[in-house]
């Protein structure tokens, strides 16, 4: 099965809307919820990180029994060290990012911790790729 | 601890889900940061705010989370309950500073996620 939304940047409105539709997704074709829960809650970290930081992007989504496979990608300034942007309180957030309770440096490292594997490769001036894998079994 | 004891307790308003008020949450943690929110394993956590958005419920949405409790008499929006209430949660408010709140719910027993 294969999903996917457009995000856009800026608008923290819409923020976590893709998230919250790929996890009725996973609710309904019975997917383990702690499974569930560490999949959003890093989807969601990636959402917010193409509000917050880039221009817009797009989240696909491929589901088989044994995986989930989820890319996001986006149009934006890029991240030109990405061992940096990894690491625990690295932020370049804005303080609008901030009043939404994001931009401690916090994200990325914990879209590391719920995904089974994390693959993030950005172009600067171009825009970023980042892939969330996690295995069903 | 029962989500009515707390109420009582703090002298809250249910803002919604007043049909689940006999359910219980064991823990509580309390922050204006929605990623360190995001980066809990227990369940059956209250999350104790300040921060009044969107993306408060968003975040409880993502990590399990069904009861939130809004200090300082903070402005919800009618976005913010609808999506609450589409993901079945409960929302309080209460008149507390977040200092007191926190004491008041350790006092009574509620557990800290760590
Ligand atoms: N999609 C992206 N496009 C551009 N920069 C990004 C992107 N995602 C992350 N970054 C950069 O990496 C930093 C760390 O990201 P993250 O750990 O999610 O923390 P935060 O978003 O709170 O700043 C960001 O502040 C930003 O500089
Ligand atoms: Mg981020």
């Amino acid at each position: 099965m294969e999903l996917k939304y457009e995000v856009s940047g800026g608008d923290f409105t819409k923020a976590g809307y893709a998230s919250s539709a790929v996890k009725k997704v996973l609710k309904k074709l019975s997917v383990d919820p702690k499974i569930i829960k560490r999949i959003v809650v890093a989807l969601y970290e990636g959402e917010v990180n193409v509000v917050a930081h880039a221009y817009k992007g797009t989240i696909s989504v491929d589901i088989s029994p044994e995986r989930i496979f989820i890319r996001i990608e986006d149009e934006g300034p890029g991240i030109p060290d990405i061992d940096l942007a990894m690491t625990v309180g690295y932020s370049t957030a804005s303080p609008a990012v901030r009043e939404m309770g994001f931009g401690a440096g916090m994200g990325l490292p914990n879209m590391k911790k719920n995904a089974d594997e994390l693959n993030v490769s950005s172009k600067v001036g171009q825009g970023t790729t980042v892939e969330l894998i996690t295995n069903l079994n | 601890m029962e989500i009515r004891k707390i109420v009582e307790l703090l002298d809250a308003e249910i803002v919604c889900g007043a049909d689940k008020i006999d359910e219980a949450v064991k823990y509580g943690f309390a922050s204006d940061l929605m990623s360190d929110v995001l980066t809990l394993d227990s369940e059956g956590i209250m999350l104790v705010t300040g921060l009044t958005n969107l993306q408060t419920i968003r975040t409880a949405e993502m990590a399990d989370i069904t009861c939130i409790m809004f200090v300082r008499n903070k402005e919800i929006t009618d976005e913010m309950k609808a999506l609450a209430e589409e993901n079945g949660m409960v929302l309080l408010e209460c008149k507390y500073s977040m200092y007191k709140t926190v004491g008041m719910l350790h006092v009574a027993g509620l557990d800290p996620v760590y």
